[in-house]
């Protein structure tokens, strides 16, 4: 091939013609298929001349609601990606009895359910909720941006890079085959070789910059930035919720940064620290991972909670009730999440006093959990309770959350759990509680919060078809797991050789089709939205009689978000300034003060994409290279001290009298 | 910002809902750099608790008690110290706004800082040297990787000294220029007192086992 090999390993590193995957049907027809759709949704962008808008209104955007979509895009074209993998295994498990193998060989089976579990959790629970929060956050506290705008901007990008590192993997090389969170000595560098468990390093590390950065960012915006007289105790549950879970991604983000750095130190040096040689242990990664991965789950589950507060208020016409209990009970929840790690290997061997500690702590969360429960079971108690897409989806997490829930509790007593570690029963309670819990929290929110970013609501018909086929097709889905699971049917199993148990699979097959139809559904909700935009426009901003200040003001905001700083007085800021005859103010108009577009974020996270793949691959050259580029772009960044311009009160005043238009139009 | 305290109203009287005046919430830049310290620091509790797990899994390979120098680590430990103190001084003639005297003590905490890595460098190369790098055991591993992760810290504080001197020559004690030379300030401070536990947990209690 090349004359010189050495010349070769310099230029390229330990990539070659083999790593890319040509000889495999399903991946070079998927590739196929991302390349002709990529082509096109260039082609189209370039023939619509959209590159411009595209830049200076949204990727240099340092408008938290744009920042806000743009997270939430990312995420929906994900579960695109993580959906298919799930896809494929339930078909694989379906089909693979006895003298059949299937359609997947273990060595790509493997690839699939790592892949599925990383990119749901990291690339499409994470930026939802990222994304709902940014979005919703400030408008809620009537503020017009977050603390860092710029971050927010690099936050982005950065999450963006690491999607799009894990999603090279597909095409370029392979990725891990050691479940979702790489436990060494099976990710260490003799039980991994290859390239897989570098892509997920590397991916995970530059996604947890943005991660940590736009946790830090939040935090900042809702302790400094609250409109005047909205004190702690009066901002809304959503942003409460989001405060606990920034506080959870500071306090739990940097253990995985520091244990992944010592995985990649153990893969790149031949340091000691979980191989089995030489003093490392493994369980001391497992310990650490764990003590980032249980907050993580709560980091996932705190703003569903948020967002099915306002939900459940709003629809119901209430106040919430237990708006103080609600509070507590989110802060207990935010302390406890990290004293519970252990339970997820009580069969570490740890003892009977560590293992009962952990599991008493564990059945203790499900206190708070329960309260909330009761405080929406009663918020919704005489209220005028009405049935849009919004509230079906709160009451279908209710009801499915609450299983979960309890199934939860089941696994936390540590000898039930010896039977069940490992087993399916555990995959159906924790897709129980991340689809029931997660998945519909962030779809509610969405259906929620869309009319506010675009203007219009989306159609209630095909909403429901979405909402109807996720919520019987999670149950059909994962019934069956529970069952296997107390069969002792374990996890990550690519062929079994008992034929009774494949009908329990082949009706979980079933369940996964039905989801598919309600991702379809959810997606033609959307474009059938879009075209019908005109009849379902919202020109009051205030489409569902919502009770909290994002409601005061137009749909989408404007980029100011509030000409004037909203003053609070009660709970519930614009249902009280409703109920109080609130007037709109309609001159004293004043230049605002606004942070200026960047491309730096997007230009450092392409760099980093590069830095990744130099790692990967040991392309030392790129790395160097682009890690030096990174270091000059951003001191570069620092150099400029212009960042900032004022709207003009004349703008100001054009986009007010247009409302104005629009509202007398209306009413 | 007491005149923006929202005053109640009577019964049936609407309140003012809305500021007239420009809303200037105080700047978070103080409290980002805060909390971002913070979980920096759980990146070395997380090294901290490894290097207590592992610390003793010396793998039939040299233990701390034949590794450690203490007279040089005392010696590196002061070139920290003085640091933190020089930099201190510089904050000071930061607040009475001389800026040529907070340059001088600002290269002078870059001199002290230098003068660490130095050291490090130089503890660093004598012990892989001897053959006991990184990759002899547990302990050493953890012990290369938390005292080498405190050494990166403090070669980006020294790069982001020499960028904000640049800067301040540039455009002088401006506001900007003041709020980024007390983030460092922290920054520098903090890592300080990270030394200060590996001094201790690492260095001396390794030598008196």
């Amino acid at each position: 091939m090349f004359a010189n090999l050495d010349l070769q390993k310099l230029v390229f590193g330990r990539l070659t013609l083999e790593a890319i995957p040509y000889h495999e049907p399903i991946l070079l027809v998927t590739f196929i298929g991302v390349a002709i759709g990529g082509v096109g949704l260039l082609g189209l962008i370039t023939y619509m001349r959209w590159w411009g808008p595209l830049w200076r209104d949204w990727f240099t955007s340092v408008d938290h609601k744009k920042i806000g979509i743009m997270y939430v895009v990312l995420a929906l074209v994900m579960l695109l990606r993580g959906f298919s993998d799930a896809l494929l295994m339930r078909s694989q498990q379906a089909m693979a009895f006895g003298a059949n193998e299937g359609y997947l060989p273990p060595h790509h089976y493997d690839q699939i359910f790592t892949a599925h579990g990383v990119i749901m959790i990291f690339f499409v629970a994470m930026p939802l909720v990222t994304g709902l929060m940014n979005f919703v956050v400030p408008l809620q506290i009537g503020a017009r941006d977050v603390s860092f705008p710029f971050l927010n901007n690099f936050s982005f990008w950065m999450t963006v890079s690491g999607a799009a590192t894990i999603m090279a993997s597909l095409f370029v090389g392979e990725f891990a085959r050691t479940g979702w969170l790489a436990y060494p000595p099976l990710s260490g560098p003799a039980g991994s070789p290859g390239v897989g468990v570098d892509y997920y390093i590397w991916g995970l590390q530059i996604a947890g910059i943005g991660t940590l950065l736009s946790g830090i960012n939040l935090i900042a915006t809702i302790v400094k930035m609250r409109a005047p007289g909205m004190t702690m105790m009066k901002m809304p549950i959503f942003t409460w919720t989001a405060l606990c879970t920034n506080i959870l991604i500071v306090a739990a983000f940097p253990i995985l940064t520091a244990v992944l750095a010592l995985l990649t130190l153990d893969r790149y040096v031949g340091t000691h620290f979980f191989s089995n040689d030489l003093g490392g242990n493994p369980m001391m990664y497992v310990n650490l991972i764990w003590i980032w991965g249980h907050p993580e789950v709560y980091i996932l589950i705190l703003p569903a909670f948020g967002v099915f507060s306002e939900i459940v208020s709003t629809f119901s016409g209430k106040r919430l009730f237990g708006y103080a209990s609600m509070v507590y009970a989110t802060v207990v929840i935010t302390i406890l999440s990290y004293l519970v790690w252990l339970h997820h290997f009580f069969t570490m061997g740890s003892g009977a006093s560590v293992n009962s500690f952990f599991g008493i702590t564990t059945m203790i969360i499900s206190i708070p959990t329960g309260a909330k429960l009761f405080n929406w079971l009663f918020t919704m108690y005489k209220g005028r309770i009405r049935f849009e897409e919004p509230m079906l989806w709160a009451i279908g997490f209710m009801v499915t959350f609450t299983i979960g829930g309890m199934t939860g509790v089941l696994l936390a007593v540590p000898p039930a759990d010896f039977v069940l570690h490992n087993s399916l029963f555990l995959i159906a309670h924790f897709h129980n509680v991340i689809i029931g819990g997660v998945l519909f929290g962030m779809l509610a929110g969405i259906t929620y919060w869309f009319p506010k970013a675009f203007g219009f609501r989306l159609d209630p018909f095909w909403g429901k078809m979405s909402f109807w086929f996720w919520l019987t097709g999670f149950y059909f889905a994962f019934m069956p797991l529970y069952v296997l699971g107390l069969m002792g049917v374990t996890r990550r199993v690519q062929h079994f050789d008992d034929p009774s148990l494949q009908i329990w699979f082949i009706i979980a097959a079933f369940g996964a089709g039905l989801i598919a139809l309600g991702i379809l559904s959810f997606i033609i909700q959307l474009v059938v939205s879009f075209m019908r935009r005109e009849a379902l426009r919202d020109h009051t901003g205030d489409p569902w009689g919502g009770r909290t200040l994002e409601w005061s003001t137009s749909s989408p905001p404007p980029d100011y978000n509030f000409a004037f700083t909203p003053v609070i007085h009660d709970h519930d800021a614009w249902s009280d300034m409703k109920r109080r005859g609130y007037a709109r103010p309609l001159k004293g108009f004043r230049p605002i003060h606004m942070p200026k577009n960047t491309g730096t974020g997007m230009i450092l996270g392409i760099l980093s994409i590069g830095f990744a793949f130099g790692m990967i691959w040991y392309i030392w050259w790129l790395a160097a290279l682009t890690f030096i580029a990174m270091a000059v772009v951003a001191i570069g960044h620092t150099f400029n001290y212009n960042r900032d311009f004022y709207i003009s009160a004349d703008a100001v005043i054009g986009t007010e009298t247009e409302r104005t238009r629009l509202l007398e139009g209306r009413v | 910002m007491a005149s923006h305290s929202p005053t109640l109203a009577k019964d049936g009287e609407a309140p003012s809902f809305y500021m007239e005046e420009d809303h200037h919430p105080e700047g978070g830049t103080m409290l980002g750099f805060w909390i971002y310290l913070m979980s920096d620091c759980l990146i070395f509790a997380a090294l901290f608790a490894t290097y207590a797990v592992l610390g003793r899994n010396y793998a039939a390979g040299p233990s701390p008690k034949d590794l450690f120098d203490l007279p040089l680590v005392a010696l590196n430990t002061s070139m920290l110290l003085f640091s933190s103190i020089t930099y201190g001084f510089a904050m000071l003639e930061m607040a009475k706004g001389e800026q040529r005297r907070m340059q001088f003590w600002l290269a002078v905490t870059g001199l002290f800082g230098l003068a660490f890595i130095g050291l490090e460098v130089y503890e660093f190369a004598h012990l892989i040297h001897e053959g006991a790098g990184p990759q002899r055991s547990a302990f050493l591993s953890s012990f290369f990787t938390l005292v080498g992760t405190h050494g990166l810290h403090v070669t980006l504080g020294l790069v982001w000294l020499i960028v904000l001197m640049v800067q301040t020559e540039q455009k002088g004690l401006i506001p900007e220029n003041q709020r980024r030379l007390q983030c460092l300030s922290m920054f520098w401070h903090f890592l300080d007192v990270i030394w200060i536990g590996v001094f201790t947990f690492v260095y001396l209690m390794g030598v008196l086992q």
